[in-house]
């Protein structure tokens, strides 16, 4: 992958470092509580109520991108968890049963900490409820869970969002047991003003990849994600962001491509194939293609939190992620993102335990190039299963795609 | 030294390697087909070798490689996809708009063609070896026929089978039930046929005019008749189905050329 930030990284293994020293220091302080919540949220919730938050869902992408969830998601498959259901659960779940993290090695931590309570969104996963029901039952944990309304439309139904918004009041009311305290409305304010300021540092960061050739990959953008899914409530994410951007800009001004030559621009749709990213930069570069922009990166860049409405803000902005909308605004939403980015193309990843974050199963791509003209192809793999994915079968499409992209004359015979 | 009158294009797919030989008139001179086995480049060298000596011009040509192989062969000026080189080699039997179904050893291609030749889009099956040669291979296994006699035998059926699984394993399960029912092995082979063009049904609406290839078409040529009867219209079957990548590779050579020439 192409490194192009390396001050940023750096920076980013120390980010990460505290965060997970903090959080077992959590786990092993009676006065501390831990919760286990899902990338989605309501992590500004939990943390304005002085929980310190683990994401399982991190931890499925780290096994992934180790290369470690296969044998452990056959571990799990022997407990009865299908192989057909998201491996994020297959292989942390496997993890835990193996008594193995990569978090000790990564990050110098004893093992996973221990939850206090588990705290859910369905907002971009349905299977989040049975993940973290199991570990309510492993830790003798309550799990509580936000139950969001799916394939919503623009614009956002208000039923819809007073419901979210009342499932997060009522939430409170569960959590202050565990948490020993009430929620200071002082307090969410700031973790939403930090998440705001973070959320939208991240996005600006994204869209420097608007320019030709582009300072950065969705490659890039998988690594420097981290802190935006488990530390966006924090100064230190903001922090972190606004140095992330003025790198960023360092490359800009220098007309810096992340990729030498690029001379295609792709989409990347759906889960990344954590295993394979190094397979997939190379197999880009190589192409002379650059994938600029993506929707699970872009996912993170939540819109319209707003500290005079914080219930209200939060859940319309858990409600208008890309994944948790209907098809029509899918639909626009992909060929605003071509026009913006200079897209040539959409390589769509169809993630064969991931559902509800694969978008061509509803003749998405076919609209696409029926409509608009975007071309596309659908690879198929997984998010962190490598039984499901075929690297020479991958490399033909893709190979296939770019050269469908490059006109020669051709005559008949 | 090599001749740049001769254009060669060899597709080295995951069972058989093809080769073919362009006269200088850019119509197809000669070529060859043998088992790929387990040398990409050694299969590409003899079937470079005996196509090229079969049609006498001469051993030098310029080679364009595609196929599960097309990295393998140090000699290629060009590595194309097979997508594109299908898409080629279709265009030169139908050349005007059209959608090209090729059935390999190992995979499915679905390719749209548009009135220049070139791919506007394409398809190809999953990870999974249903609908393929390799289907059609682990069948002729389960009944005992030589793989070379499965369609003679299927076009002897008085009826046809029902086989309802994706999974190559599952439908030989099934086939195990249909022995048992008493059916023959015509009506289950027809079975498996129909299962080969459903898969390939499922791939793609199909629209418009129809090309079939790949070694699949070429030896089993029931699988064109059953094409016929679901679609309602005859598909175009080329002569020679499974030389369509290796001569569409072998033009894109040519016109490289050509265009490389001008400039």
């Amino acid at each position: 992958m192409s490194n192009s930030l390396p001050r940023s990284t750096a920076r980013l293994k120390g980010l990460l470092n505290g965060y997970y020293q903090d959080l077992e220091a959590a786990a092993k302080d009676p006065a501390r509580k831990v919760a286990w919540c899902t990338s989605a949220g309501p992590a500004e919730l939990l943390s304005a109520m002085g929980f310190q938050t683990y994401f399982p869902e991190n931890h499925g992408a780290l096994l992934g991108a180790r290369r470690l969830s296969t044998n452990f998601i056959a571990k799990s498959n022997a407990r009865g968890y299908s192989p057909d259901i998201c491996s994020y659960l297959t292989a942390d779940i496997g993890a835990y049963l193996s008594g193995q993290t990569p978090l000790k090695t990564a990050y110098g931590i004893e093992g996973l900490p221990k939850p206090d309570v588990l705290v859910y969104n369905t907002s971009q996963c349905r299977e989040v409820q049975d993940w973290f029901t199991f570990y309510g039952r492993e830790y003798g944990v309550p799990v509580f869970g936000i139950y969001s309304p799916w394939k919503v439309e623009t614009p956002l139904p208000r039923e819809a969002v007073s419901d979210v918004a009342r499932q997060l009041e009522r939430l409170c009311e569960d959590l202050a047991p565990v948490a020993g305290r009430r929620l200071d409305c002082d307090r969410l304010a700031q973790v939403v003003r930090y998440s705001a300021e973070s959320t939208a540092l991240w996005k600006r960061f994204l869209e420097t990849a608007r320019r030709r050739p582009s300072p950065i990959t969705f490659f890039d953008a998988t690594i420097h994600m981290a802190p935006i899914v488990v530390m966006r409530g924090t100064e230190a994410a903001v922090d972190y962001y606004a140095g992330l951007l003025d790198e960023t800009r360092e490359f800009v001004d220098a007309a810096s491509a992340a990729v030498p030559g690029e001379r295609i621009r792709f989409y990347w749709e759906g889960m990344p194939n954590w295993g394979k990213l190094r397979f997939f930069s190379n197999l880009f570069s190589e192409l002379k293609a650059c994938a600029v922009a993506s929707t699970y990166c872009h996912s993170w860049a939540f819109e319209g939190l707003d500290l005079a409405r914080p219930f209200e803000s939060l859940a319309e902005a858990n409600l208008q992620v890309f994944i948790n909308r209907g098809e029509l605004y899918k639909e626009g939403y992909l060929k605003k993102m071509v026009e913006d980015y200079g897209i040539d193309a959409i390589v769509f990843h169809e993630a064969k335990t991931c559902p509800y974050n694969t978008n061509s199963r509803f003749g998405l791509p076919q609209r696409l190039q029926e409509r608009y003209g975007i071309p596309s192809v659908t690879i198929y793999g997984d998010l962190c299963d490598l039984r499901c994915f075929s690297e020479e079968q991958t490399r033909t499409q893709v190979e296939a795609l770019a050269e469908q992209l490059a006109p020669v004359s051709r005559r008949a015979g | 030294m090599t001749s740049t009158k001769v254009f060669a294009g060899v597709d080295i797919g995951s069972s058989y390697t093809k080769a073919v030989i362009l006269g200088a008139d850019g119509r197809p001179r000669s070529s060859c087909t043998l088992r790929t086995g387990a040398s990409f480049e050694g299969a590409a060298s003899r079937a470079l070798k005996k196509a090229l000596n079969s049609c006498a011009l001469g051993t030098g040509a310029r080679v364009v490689s595609t196929g599960v192989g097309r990295a393998s062969v140090a000699r290629a000026d060009k590595r194309p996809t097979e997508i594109t080189s299908i898409a080629r080699g279709s265009f030169y039997h139908c050349p005007r708009r059209h959608v090209v179904v090729d059935i390999g050893g190992q995979d499915n291609k679905v390719v749209a063609v548009d009135d220049h030749g070139r791919a506007v889009y394409f398809k190809m099956n999953r990870k999974c070896a249903a609908g393929t040669g390799a289907f059609l291979e682990e069948i002729a296994h389960r009944l005992a026929i030589s793989p070379g006699r499965l369609s003679r035998v299927a076009k002897t059926a008085r009826g046809r089978v029902e086989i309802g699984s994706y999974c190559t394993v599952f439908t030989c399960t099934e086939i195990i039930h249909h022995i048992r029912q008493g059916k023959g092995a015509p009506e289950i082979l027809m079975g498996c046929y129909e299962s080969v063009v459903k898969r390939i049904l499922e791939m793609d609406a199909l629209e418009g005019e129809v090309v079939l290839s790949g070694g699949v078409v070429a030896n089993h040529p029931v699988v064109a008749e059953i094409f016929f009867e679901k679609l309602g219209r005859a598909p175009l079957v080329p002569n020679q189905p499974q030389l369509v990548g290796a001569l569409g590779a072998a033009l894109l050579g040519q016109e490289s050329h050509d265009k490389n020439a001008q400039v």
